[in-house]
């Protein structure tokens, strides 16, 4: 057979090579070359090497931020998975009118822009009109977010607990959504505890899912920004300040753009391997249980 | 065990799924269940295996009321259509599975599984998680879990459905000798009338809901009650003329004129309908009784190794059924041969008024 040739194809790759290009590859080089520059401004720039880098590797501040980022995003995990497969084993199934009730109920904190959500618990946690606040004053517990860093910690945790757990339960709604109702018959004819059932046969069916939930989950809550931004502002002290506040404070407020970049990079490259470790342990943890 | 199902009938909201029916089937029987889609098998299925209660009517095992007992207090076991198996367990841990549930302990656990293995043929993959097997050998753990369990009663659910044709032949071939010398009262639901014959043991016909007719299997492939449970219980389904009965001949409505037989001989004269099985209507002449009957050819349809031809015939559309594998271009004009000692009469109502003479013990060569 004749192949047929015909070099036109390559046109139709251009215009996803141009959006990756602009929107992913460019930006990404254009701070791999500020990470390696002292900037004073335009045009006045030199040539630094990899000092950046190392006085971002030796920064201080750097360091308590990324230790207070793990613990965040690692306490973020152990507590929205969990739950979400708890809410999801108790939504209600099949269609009725209740089923449809809960998915809407879970789905609205996710349709919140991540600004809102700051300020919707900004207010909510204030003692004077906040209801949260007051009802704690009024049980006599001086809860203060603004002032105690335990406080402001709590407080973003639970907010993101708030906003994110419906995705993870969502999430694995579906999953169960997807065992065949013969599998529940095949468990009871069994005699199979609820236990053994969860065990057995839901949990290995929402392994595909879990896995998503459990990456999703971990990159979006490392790279948090907005929520803790319009909450606390990083206060008080630096007690909620994460990485993505930290890198901004830098960028923005101290126009320290080399050092930014470099802390980009390396913040990149934290995510990225962290995701690739989470990745690979999921997905050895219980292997050929994907059917 | 003894199955005693005495009346039951069970109704969903304003649907009648299953009218109500008894049946008793005796410890250590084969049992198919034969239906098409919709008849109520699995409804059936799962009132026996206590999954659902009967709105109406009494179960009973060995004689003692289980009605309104639950599934985790029976004595069953049962194979579902899709391959159902723990999936984050091996193969030999699904096996396993029902044996730890009643405590036995390790090495009587061992040397059943492997016994039961053995028999279904998966040894070599014990050591697998059902995943990594094809359908075939999941299907097979899947039986091998339900009869590891020693259950007096097994539900199995079409279970050959979702396999390839090869792999249900052999399976099919192998479930007769598994279940040939078991104490299990053993179910099967099926909509191949063939393989209802090939599993012999008993046959229930179910319709719409209802139960048309139970017995042997081979007295009731050749003696269906009914018009109905005749169409149920035949693949393809069985050619059916309007015909009139007179004392020396049976006059089909295109005025095809078949001589009387032997069964057919002495009944009273008036309209009736005659069924005939396609492969009774041949498009060889096999000899000078057959009768030949004309038509046009509307579809020319080949299975495995027989081709079966669809004739339109007046205003209803006959098959006929023809050795090897044969083209007729569609719209000619075909004869085809109908064996007058081999046609059914039912009334014209559609009850079993006379069916061809036939030997008990002769069902495999006639099916």
């Amino acid at each position: 057979m004749d192949k047929v040739q015909d070099n036109r194809a390559w046109f139709l790759i251009i215009p996803v090579f141009l959006i990756v290009a602009f929107s992913a590859v460019i930006p990404l080089m254009t701070v791999v070359n500020y990470s390696v520059q002292e900037i004073f401004g335009p045009g006045q720039t030199f040539f630094v090497g990899t000092e950046w880098f190392e006085a971002v590797l030796k920064d201080e501040r750097l360091h308590d931020a990324l230790v207070r980022q793990i613990i965040y995003s690692l306490a973020v995990l152990a507590i929205e998975i969990p739950l979400g497969i708890l809410i999801a084993l108790g939504m209600p199934g099949g269609r009725s009118a209740k089923t449809s009730l809960t998915l809407v109920l879970l789905a609205l904190p996710l349709l919140i822009p991540f600004n809102v959500v700051g300020t919707i618990w900004q207010i909510f946690g204030r003692g004077d009109i906040g209801l949260l606040g007051a009802t704690f004053r009024a049980i006599g517990i001086d809860y203060n977010y603004t002032n105690n860093s335990a406080h402001a910690w709590v407080t973003v945790l639970v907010m993101d607990v708030w906003h994110w757990t419906s995705l993870v339960a969502l999430l694995c709604y579906a999953g169960l959504q997807s065992i065949p109702p013969a599998f529940y018959q095949a468990a009871k004819i069994d005699g199979a505890s609820k236990w053994a059932v969860f065990r057995y046969i839901q949990l290995p069916k929402m392994r595909g899912v879990l896995i998503i939930a459990v990456l999703l989950r971990f990159m979006d809550s490392f790279m948090i920004y907005t929520e803790p931004f319009v909450l606390t502002g990083g206060g008080p002290g630096n007690s909620t300040t994460f990485l993505s506040q930290y890198l901004t404070q830098m960028a923005v407020g101290q126009f320290d753009i080399g050092k930014a970049a470099a802390f980009s990079i390396v913040y990149f490259l934290i995510v990225l391997l962290f995701s690739f470790i989470f990745y690979t342990i999921i997905t050895r943890t219980g292997e050929g249980e994907k059917k | 065990m003894t199955l005693t199902l005495e009346g039951v009938a069970k109704r969903v909201g304003a649907e009648q799924h299953l009218h109500p029916l008894s049946l008793e089937l005796q410890p250590g029987s084969f049992n198919v269940l034969l239906g098409r889609t919709l008849a109520g098998k699995t409804t059936l299925m799962r009132l026996m295996a206590g999954l659902d209660a009967p709105t109406a009517g009494r179960v009973l095992e060995n004689g003692k009321d289980v009605t309104g007992t639950s599934v985790r207090h029976r004595d069953v076991a049962m194979v579902y259509q899709q391959f159902i198996n723990y999936p984050a367990m091996t193969v030999f841990e699904n096996i396993a599975s029902p044996l730890r549930r009643q405590g036995k302990d390790k090495a009587e656990i061992d040397a059943k599984v492997r016994r039961t293995a053995a028999m279904l043929r998966i040894t070599p993959y014990l050591d697998r998680l059902p995943a990594e097997l094809s359908g075939g050998q999941q299907q097979r753990c899947a039986i091998a879990r339900a009869l590891v369990k020693g259950a007096g009663l097994l539900l199995l659910d079409e279970p050959l459905v979702n396999l390839d044709y090869k792999l249900r032949e052999e399976l099919r071939a192998e479930l007769r000798e598994i279940f040939a010398d078991g104490k299990t009262t053993v179910v099967y639901a099926t909509t191949e009338p063939q393989e209802a014959l090939i599993l012999g043991g008993n046959v229930t016909v179910l319709h719409e809901g209802r139960m048309l007719q139970t017995g042997a299997t081979g007295e009731v492939f050749h003696t269906p009650a009914s018009l109905e449970c005749a169409q149920v219980f035949s693949d393809p389904p069985m050619n059916v003329v309007d015909a009139i009965l007179t004392n020396d001949r049976v006059a089909l409505s295109d005025g095809t004129s078949l001589p009387l037989s032997a069964h057919d001989r002495n009944l009273p004269a008036g309209p009736c309908k005659v069924g005939i099985r396609a492969n009774h209507l041949t498009v060889l002449r096999r000899n000078e009784r057959l009768v030949p009957v004309k038509g046009k050819v509307a579809l020319s349809e080949i299975s495995g190794s027989e081709t079966f031809v669809h004739l339109r015939h007046g205003d209803s559309t006959l098959i006929a059924r023809e050795e090897g594998v044969h083209s007729h271009p569609i719209g000619s004009d075909i004869q085809v041969y109908a064996d007058p000692d081999r046609i059914f009469v039912f009334s014209a109502a559609g009850q079993l008024v006379a069916a061809p003479n036939w030997r008990r013990g002769a069902l495999r060569n006639i099916a």
